[in-house]
């Protein structure tokens, strides 16, 4: 057993199967408002903002940042545990991957915060 | 036939040369990667490598074949060069090299260690043998004819990048063999070991390993079958 503080879930499998779970609803969003577009093809800036004033999809669009987020998190702390190792950096790498994963966090969480406040600010 | 062969003694030279040694091969025949290197060492007796059983049987002859790993003693040149070509040999990727084409493989040992590879059985001992199905012993085929010859866990990223965390595909072949035998009753402690971001989840399904294995056995499927056994086991 490998025991690591840094990762979301505790568990790889619990990692791996929400990896899989945000990306279907990443999948799924992607194919909603391109199926809008589609549907109305010369829609004007009203139109816009009617789909997103309605409460499903505003609720749908939070879903999906928290998806994001989550799925960016889970995939930027397994790109620098693959590379910013010791094997790579010598004795500086756990620091070098605090940093970087400090960083990818606070990202997260701005873009988390900043989507919620765009969908349900005002 | 030239040869270029990876030397490299750590302890006096500052890094790895690719020596080039020239070979008459005998007209009309296709000889073993292990063939030619038998005939590059009577040239020059420094180069060193392992070998054992020059039948595909020991594991010890893995190396990296004209940018492929592969058992030196069971691939003819034939398959290895294209004619006309060099035969570059190197050693397996990835470990640390003890001299020319020897690599040690204690990390690669210590994986294969994590994963228990013998039978747990807490029940009484039967007195004769605890005995098996034929269907129950087929689920073995595929598993049990690993030699450890570490060329499939030298050729996966994952195991490049964490040798010391990811079990890689041998140990995770294995792994399976133990989770899969009926005779086992060790299965539960057994996942919950491998449960980690790591040991089993930093395969990414590159199947590089399938790629290489030269007893065409799959280790990505039977990672597939311990990453089910796990959800199964979590739902
Ligand atoms: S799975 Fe194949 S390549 Fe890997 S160690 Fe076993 S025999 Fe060698
Ligand atoms: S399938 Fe998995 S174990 Fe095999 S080479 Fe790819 S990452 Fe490594
Ligand atoms: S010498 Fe034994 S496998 Fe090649």
């Amino acid at each position: 057993m490998v025991t690591n503080v840094t990762n979301l879930g505790r568990s790889g499998l619990f990692d791996w199967i929400i990896q899989r779970f945000s990306a279907v609803i990443l999948a799924a969003y992607t194919l909603c408002l391109l199926g809008s577009f589609v549907a109305h093809p010369d829609m004007d800036y009203l139109q816009w903002r009617s789909l997103f004033d309605s409460s499903p999809f505003r609720f749908f669009s939070l879903v999906t940042v928290l998806a994001l987020c989550v799925h960016a998190w889970i995939g930027m702390w397994t790109i620098s545990t693959d590379y910013l190792t010791s094997l790579q950096l010598g004795t500086k790498a756990t620091f070098i991957r605090l940093v970087f994963q400090a960083g990818c966090a606070l990202l997260t969480v701005v873009y988390l915060l900043w989507g919620i406040q765009i969908f349900w600010g005002s | 036939m030239l040869v270029s062969i990876y030397r490299y003694n750590p302890d006096t030279d500052k890094k790895p040369v690719m020596q080039d040694i020239e070979v008459s091969i005998p007209a009309g025949k296709d000889l073993m990667v292990l063939d030619v290197l038998e005939l590059a060492k009577q040239k020059d007796p420094s180069v060193t490598y392992r070998r054992s059983c020059r039948e595909g049987v020991c594991g010890s002859d893995g190396m990296n074949i004209n940018g492929r790993n592969g058992l030196a003693c069971i691939t003819p040149i034939s398959e290895a060069v294209k004619p006309g070509q060099k035969l570059v040999l190197r050693p397996l990727p990835g470990l640390p090299v003890i001299r020319d084409l020897v690599v040690d493989l204690s990390i690669f040992y210590k994986q294969f260690e994590k994963i228990k590879p013998y039978l747990i059985n807490d029940k009484p001992a039967p007195a004769i043998e605890r005995l098996q199905s034929p269907e129950d012993r087929a689920k073995l085929d595929g598993l049990y004819e690993c030699i450890l010859c570490a060329c499939c866990s030298t050729n996966c990223p994952s195991f490049w990048w964490n040798p010391d965390k990811f079990i890689g595909p041998a140990g995770l072949l294995q792994a399976y063999r133990f989770l899969a035998d009926s005779r086992d009753t060790a299965t539960a402690e057994r996942l919950a070991d491998l449960d980690d971001p790591f040991s089993v989840f930093r395969c990414r399904g590159i199947m590089n390993c399938v790629a290489v294995c030269p007893k065409g056995l799959n280790p990505t499927r039977a990672i597939g079958h311990i990453r089910s056994m796990l959800i199964q086991q979590g739902t």
